[in-house]
């Protein structure tokens, strides 16, 4: 039995993306940049995937530039946009909860002269509008605040956002890995003036993903080469993997209403069940403005690694919300930035649920759960010392 | 990233519980680093008759608890004493360099249990001193 329930680190990829990308790796080898006709046939998949890729946000295809995955989009819109405007300021504001390919960046830009204010977030996870209005400064060049949170699933009030960096003036970009596809995005609603995007996270293939710049946005880049991706961002074009990412990014679109009220059908009766069923346990995040498939729970007593190995031994796989079975021992940054005290944050853990999942494999997630939770509080102190008090009251 | 040996430990932990009027208790860990170990001790005339744990924390920190208790049992307060981390590293065929504090924390259990037991029956153990907090590193962290 292999059940995944971890679509947040990464998604199977789908068959007709992989045909997809079959095709194009065995049969349409050409380089994009070449004049003669097999040249021009492989260019034409990275203008077919542009093209759904400026679909999904309800923007121009021209606004969308291919990189090498999330890390790189992040990457690229900090550091592109902090150099290019260094004149005007060398201010940014992101959040506290952000994904490391924004902490990191920022953490560098300090380093380098730029100063950066990491907003903080409410015990949903979400962040205030005043206190970004309060923290905007004459040198404020850039806001960064990602759409939706991977480890809690948390939607930021983004067209809000946007309101308020239009008002002043101030570009405005958004880490939305963990939303394209799930959560509909008009980046003209919105006023946001870049986005980064994934391919792994919505059933394409790793190593590839996107960024969108508003046009009339300069950028600096951040891969120097040849002209491709109209010069801002160099090295021949991932045409297989891009193709493939045109696929989801159709699919996802296509049948998002649809597979996201299926897959929180999931998701609510995975949570639903687990806080009635099992005791001393906690939804972290919003009930409801969340992404469809997150369900990130907290587990009283007990620590998230010993939780996931257990699983791991019955063929479910899950990932902690606590960063310790990644290397890492520090608990959650994000459950911390919450409010959550170190014992919740290391006894966390996070289901990601996918359209691929069945309501029979949430079941026996559910009946797997309940004595791996027992066992281990069994074998706790934390819980020893709770159930002493309990009888001493 | 773990050894067999670990994983066996962790799934199929030693003497997990408690002893009532127990010789000895020793709790260290803290949550904050996500590892709480506490450890009972029998002792009849000088020797370890029986050691039972308690573990917050991840599959190493269940194992090393598991570990020590099983290489307690049966020793002298002294022979108990010479248990390091390092012993009980060894005996689980090694751990990932991120969880080595977990056998310092196993150790420490130990020893802190050890001390306890001393403090209660007014023995000086020669080579057994009071447990202080330690902060613990966690290795190969990210600067």
């Amino acid at each position: 039995m292999k059940i995944y329930l971890d679509n947040a680190a990464t998604t199977k990829v789908r068959e007709e993306v992989l045909e997809k990308m079959i095709h194009v790796l065995k049969d349409e080898y050409g380089n994009p940049s070449s004049l003669y006709n097999i040249g021009r046939k492989a260019k034409s998949y990275l203008d077919e995937a542009r093209d759904e890729a400026s679909k999904i946000l309800n923007c121009e295809s021209k606004e969308i530039y291919f990189t090498s995955g999330g890390t790189e989009s992040d990457n690229w819109a900090i550091k592109g946009i902090a150099q290019k405007y260094k004149d005007k300021g060398n201010h940014i504001i992101t959040s506290k909860i952000e994904h490391h390919a924004i902490l990191h960046t920022c953490q560098y830009l300090e380093k380098n002269g730029f100063e950066v204010t990491y907003l903080d977030v409410d015990k949903e996870g979400k962040i205030s509008l005043e206190q970004l209005e309060k923290a905007i400064k004459p040198s404020t060049i850039l806001v960064s605040i990602m759409f939706a949170n991977n480890e809690v699933g948390t939607i930021q009030p983004i067209k809000e956002i946007g309101e308020i960096t239009k008002k002043n003036n101030i570009i405005f970009h958004t880490d939305a890995v963990q939303a394209v596809g799930h959560v509909p995005i008009d980046v003209k609603e919105m006023n946001i003036d870049l986005l980064s995007l994934s391919g792994h996270k919505i059933k394409a293939s790793k190593g590839v993903g996107a960024l969108y710049v508003r046009t009339g946005i300069k950028i600096e880049p951040l891969i120097h080469g040849g002209a491709q991706e109209r010069k801002r961002r160099g090295g021949t074009e991932n045409v297989p993997n891009i193709a493939g990412l045109g696929v989801a990014l159709k699919l996802a679109r296509e049948n998002m209403e649809e597979d996201m009220a299926y897959v929180k059908k999931l998701k609510d009766f995975l949570v639903n069940s687990i806080l009635e069923e099992i005791p001393h346990t906690t939804l972290n995040g919003s009930k409801e403005n969340r992404l469809s498939g997150n369900a990130n729970i907290t587990f009283d007593f007990i620590e998230g690694e010993s939780i996931l190995l257990l699983l791991d031994m019955k063929g479910i796989y899950i990932s902690t919300g606590s960063a310790c079975a990644s290397g890492s021992l520090d608990p959650s940054h994000v459950l911390l930035s919450m409010g959550k005290l170190h014992e919740e944050a290391h006894g966390s853990i996070r289901f990601s649920v996918d359209k691929e999942n069945t309501m029979e494999e949430i079941k026996i997630v559910i009946e797997q759960l309940k004595p791996i939770i027992s066992r281990l509080r069994e074998m706790s102190p934390l819980f020893e010392d709770y159930m002493k008090n309990k009888k001493g009251e | 990233m773990y050894t067999d040996k670990v994983m066996d430990h962790f799934m199929n932990p030693r003497n997990v519980g408690e002893i009532e009027n127990a010789s000895g208790v020793g709790q260290v860990g803290n949550p904050k680093c996500g590892d709480i170990m506490k450890v009972y001790l029998d002792i009849e005339n000088n020797v370890i008759k029986d050691a039972k744990f308690r573990t917050f924390g991840c599959g190493a920190a269940v194992a090393t608890s598991s570990m020590a208790t099983e290489l307690v049992i049966g020793k002298t307060v002294e022979e108990a004493l010479k248990i390091t981390n390092k012993t009980v590293m060894e005996a689980l065929e090694g751990l990932p360099p991120a969880k080595v504090h977990c056998s310092c924390l196993a150790e420490e259990a130990l020893q802190s249990a050890l001390w306890n037991y001393a403090q209660t029956n007014g023995l000086v153990i020669e080579g057994l001193e009071e447990p202080r907090e330690v902060d613990h590193h966690h290795g190969e962290e990210e600067e």
